[in-house]
Order: C-alpha cells, then sequence, then structure tokens
C-alpha cells in the first residue's frame, strides 16, 4: 500500500519535473519561434478564431443564465438594479477566464495534443530533426505562444458577450432598468477587477497551453497513446486550471 | 564518412548491437541488410544522433557523435538527407513546400530560385506534376518519391535510405533504385540502404553488411555475401526458413500449449 503511494508520488514528482523541463526548453525557443510571425498568426487563429463560435455561445448563455440568477437573488434583498454589477464582476473576476479556460482544453486544446502526438506517431518530428530543424522551435513554440495569446482575447470575448447576456435577460426579461443597470457596472468596476480577469486568463492560458502541448510531444507514438495524451489533456488542464483559480483569488483578495 | 566502432546498444534491458563495427565509405553506396528486428533502423538513430550508443563510437564527418553537442549535430544534418520508410512528409503543406521546407529553414534564396529548385528535384523523381497535392492525396510510392525529393533538395554529402523499396511498384521501384545509382554516380553523395531486399541492393550497391544477432555477421560486395558459406547468410540471402536465425519468437512447446486446459 505505502509502496504503491510512494510509487504514484515518484510518478508525479517525476512528471512534474519532465514538465517543467520542457517549460524551460520552450521559453528558450519562444524568441526564435517570435522571429517566424506568420507561424504564430496562424496558430493564434488555430487556438483563437476557430474557437470563437463555441466561446461566443457559452459566454451568451452564462451571461443570461447568470442574469436569471442574479436577478433573482437580489430582488429578494430588494437591491436588483445591483445586477449589472454582480453580473460584471462575476464575469470579468471569475467565470470569463475559468470557462474560457475549461472550454479551450475541450477544443484547442485537445486539437493541438492529437496533432502533435500524430505528427510524432508519423515520424514528421523525427523527420524535422533530421533536416536540422527544431521541432520545439517549429512546432511546439508557436503553437505555445499561439495559446497563450488567444486565452485572455477569448476571455474578453466571452466577458462581453457574457455582459450582454446578462443585460438581455436583466433589462429586456425582467425589466431593470437600462440606465441603471449600465451605471451600476459602470461605477463598480474597477481597473483591478479587469486585470484580475486577464493574469487569470494569462496563466490559464499558459497552463492549458503547456500541458496541450506537452502532451502531444510526449505522446507515445500509437492510436491508443495519442487518445490517452488528449484524454490526459482535458483533465489535467481542467483540474490545474481551477486549482489556480483558488491560489489566484485568495492572491487577488 | 560514417564509422561505427564497437558499438553497444541496448534498449529497456534487451540488447540491441554487442559490438558492431561498420564503415561508410566516402562516395559509395552501402548496403545494410538484416532479417526484421535486427536492428537496422535502430542504426540509423545512432548515425543520425536521434539516440547515442552506450558504448563504442559512432563518427559522422569525422565528428565523434557522442561528444558533439546539440548545435554542432543540428550543423553536421544539414549536410545529410534521410529517406524515411513512411515518407515523414509534413501533412500540412503541399508536396512543393513539403520539398522547399528545409530550403526555406535553412536558406534566404529568392523565392524565384527555390521554385526552380523545388521543381527540380520533383522532375528528378517523376513528380513534377504532383506539386500541388496534399500528402493524404499521394500513394505511399509517390509519398516515398516525395520525400526523396526533400532529402535530396539541399544536396546532402550523405543520404540514408530506411528500406526504400518497400511497397514499391516496379516502375517506381526501378526509378528509385536508378536515382540512388545516379546520385552516387553523378554528385559523388554517399549513400547508406537499410533494406531486406536482397536482389535490388545487389544491383547498386559497392559494400554490403549483414547485421545478425546484434553484430555483423558478413560483409563484403553483394557477389561476396552472395557466394559465402556462412549459414547465416546463405540463410538470409536464400530466404530459408530453417537455419541460425529463428523465424519463430521464443515460445513454449507448440503442442503442449494447443492442448493445455489452463489459462495462458
Amino acid at each position: 500500500m505505502s509502496n504503491g503511494r510512494d510509487g504514484y508520488l515518484i510518478e508525479g514528482v517525476r512528471r512534474l519535473g519532465s514538465v517543467a523541463l520542457f517549460l524551460l526548453r520552450l521559453l528558450a525557443q519562444c524568441v526564435p519561434a517570435l522571429a517566424r510571425p506568420q507561424l504564430l498568426v496562424q496558430q493564434i487563429y488555430n487556438a483563437g478564431a476557430r474557437s470563437l463560435i463555441i466561446i461566443m455561445l457559452s459566454g451568451l448563455f452564462v451571461g443570461m443564465v447568470l442574469g436569471l440568477q442574479g436577478y433573482d437573488l437580489l430582488q429578494r434583498f430588494g437591491s436588483e438594479e445591483a445586477l449589472g454589477t454582480a453580473a460584471a464582476l462575476g464575469l470579468l473576476r471569475e467565470l470569463a477566464p475559468v470557462i474560457t479556460a475549461l472550454l479551450f482544453a475541450g477544443r484547442a486544446g485537445t486539437a493541438l495534443t492529437s496533432e502533435i502526438g500524430l505528427m510524432r506517431a508519423t515520424d514528421q518530428l523525427t523527420a524535422m530533426e533530421i533536416m536540422a530543424v527544431d521541432p520545439l522551435r517549429y512546432v511546439a513554440a508557436p503553437r505555445f505562444l499561439g495559446g497563450v495569446i488567444a486565452m485572455p482575447l477569448l476571455t474578453a470575448i466571452f466577458s462581453v458577450i457574457g455582459l450582454y447576456g446578462a443585460q438581455l435577460v436583466g433589462v429586456q426579461l425582467m425589466r431593470v432598468d437600462r440606465g441603471v443597470f449600465w451605471s451600476q457596472t459602470q461605477s463598480s468596476v474597477a481597473l483591478h477587477d479587469v486585470s484580475e480577469g486577464l493574469v487569470k486568463s494569462l496563466v490559464f492560458g499558459i497552463a492549458c497551453s503547456l500541458i496541450a502541448v506537452y502532451e502531444g510531444y510526449n505522446a507515445p507514438p500509437t492510436a491508443e497513446g495519442v487518445g490517452l495524451a488528449t484524454t490526459r489533456t482535458v483533465v489535467a488542464s481542467s483540474v490545474i486550471t481551477l486549482l489556480l483559480d483558488y491560489v489566484l483569488t485568495a492572491a487577488f483578495l | 564518412m560514417v564509422e561505427v566502432r564497437d558499438v553497444h546498444y541496448a534498449i529497456g534491458g534487451h540488447e540491441i548491437f554487442s559490438g558492431l563495427d561498420l564503415t561508410a565509405r566516402r562516395g559509395r553506396i552501402t548496403a545494410i541488410m538484416g532479417p526484421s528486428g535486427a536492428g537496422k533502423t535502430t542504426l540509423l538513430r545512432l548515425i543520425t544522433a536521434q539516440n547515442f550508443a552506450d558504448r563504442g563510437r559512432v563518427t559522422v564527418f569525422g565528428r565523434d557523435l557522442a561528444t558533439t553537442g546539440q548545435r554542432e549535430i543540428y550543423a553536421l544534418r544539414t549536410r545529410m538527407g534521410m529517406l524515411f520508410q513512411n515518407g515523414a512528409l509534413l501533412t500540412d503543406m503541399d508536396v512543393f513546400e513539403n520539398v522547399a521546407f528545409p530550403v526555406r529553414e535553412h536558406t534566404d534564396l529568392p523565392e524565384a530560385l527555390i521554385r526552380k529548385l523545388v521543381l527540380t528535384k520533383l522532375q528528378a523523381v517523376g513528380l513534377r506534376g504532383a506539386a500541388w497535392l496534399m500528402p493524404a492525396e499521394l500513394s505511399g510510392g509517390m509519398a516515398r518519391r516525395v520525400a526523396l525529393a526533400r532529402a535530396i533538395v539541399m544536396d546532402p554529402e550523405l543520404l540514408i535510405y530506411d528500406e526504400p523499396f518497400t511497397g514499391l511498384d516496379p516502375i517506381s521501384l526501378g526509378m528509385i533504385l536508378r536515382l540512388i545509382k545516379r546520385m552516387n554516380e553523378a554528385l559523388g553523395i554517399t549513400s547508406i540502404v537499410v533494406s531486406h531486399d536482397v536482389q535490388e541492393l545487389a544491383t547498386i550497391a559497392d559494400d554490403s553488411y549483414l547485421l545478425s544477432g546484434g553484430r555483423i555477421a558478413a560483409h563484403g560486395t553483394p557477389q561476396e555475401l552472395r557466394a559465402s558459406d556462412s549459414a547465416v547468410v546463405r540463410q538470409f540471402m536464400t530466404g530459408g526458413a530453417e537455419g541460425p536465425v529463428a523465424f519463430h519468437y521464443p515460445a513454449p512447446d507448440y503442442a503442449e500449449q494447443l492442448f493445455e486446459t489452463d489459462e495462458p
């Protein structure tokens, strides 16, 4: 029993060390990768633009639910005019970065892992190495940077659409005064709240992109190996996102 | 050009090479033959510095790979080309871009020159007309030919072929054989061809090595190998099922296993 526990612990530490070393190697390749803007733009498009529909739809529905729940809760205390504040703060500081990261892991993260894993399985990464092209620089770094850049942008879009959804329900459906909704929102949201969401989304972007690229790069070159790596990407990204969210929230309060 | 001296190499405790010696001389075609699982592809991984020998020395272009830094290994690799068994084309680029890939990565040549260079190499492998196809639209043989065009586009000094003849139709096979020979004769490219297609190799190879049991079982010209009276060489050259190279993986007694009632 204790051996099993020790085994898991050792494996966990080994994995953590391996991810940390991979991150260092990746960061060293990020500067040369920045010199190839067309590769980076392609990856921002893949991770960002291709996730837009799911992010916008989710943002709209999350905002609408927030509007409904917020209105129901606030009207019990006779303060439904604070709906704008509640929705904006909830979205900017918490819901937008977290849900965007979870959706990103499911949509873009899995695509990254399976793409890189299949490149490994079909010898494409080895072929690059033999052609004296470092796959970390050509394949991994642009995808990692693309994810890191795309995440805050997607989070911002999620927040805006979410707020519109909350407004749709609060103002159009529940008849909260439009002026009050927006003026309360404007007066209560500080730069600090926006930067909290921004920092969170950036950290989640680094974590989710790193996990996705790492898992793909180190996936066993088999169909089963790539499948398992893709699953690990979603599970690890989701857990790490929620863990980091707690740590960052505590740090910001 | 390539020297392998007393190389020992094991994967997961399983010994692949135990004192391997081999030389691929400049400007010659060296064939490395051997049964499946003899470690032919592993040997290529050692020569291209993807893996490193546990013991012994692998020297390429006069440099001992074990003591060469990563940056220099990349510099050495710009002087070599490799044809992969499955082609290993980059699937998000068309044929033209695949062949142009190393040129774009390592040179600042103008686009017009890259175009000429790539079309010339594609013409050499008979696929100039397929320049705008994606790898998924190519047959296995065509993909291999594109990969060959990509391997020679930087005019390497050393070309390594991993099972270049497997799955090719007779026309493509003949073309690849002639191409290997022509590049060797006209451009003086040193070639290492790993294959178990004895007949094909015999027509082009200058030196042949037969790999078996983690060592070189025989070495010489294809004619010398064919005339060898070594049991291993004779079994391999004639394709015999019986001989020192076991066809069957080690297993318990066949009849006993078939009729045993317990779980295997």
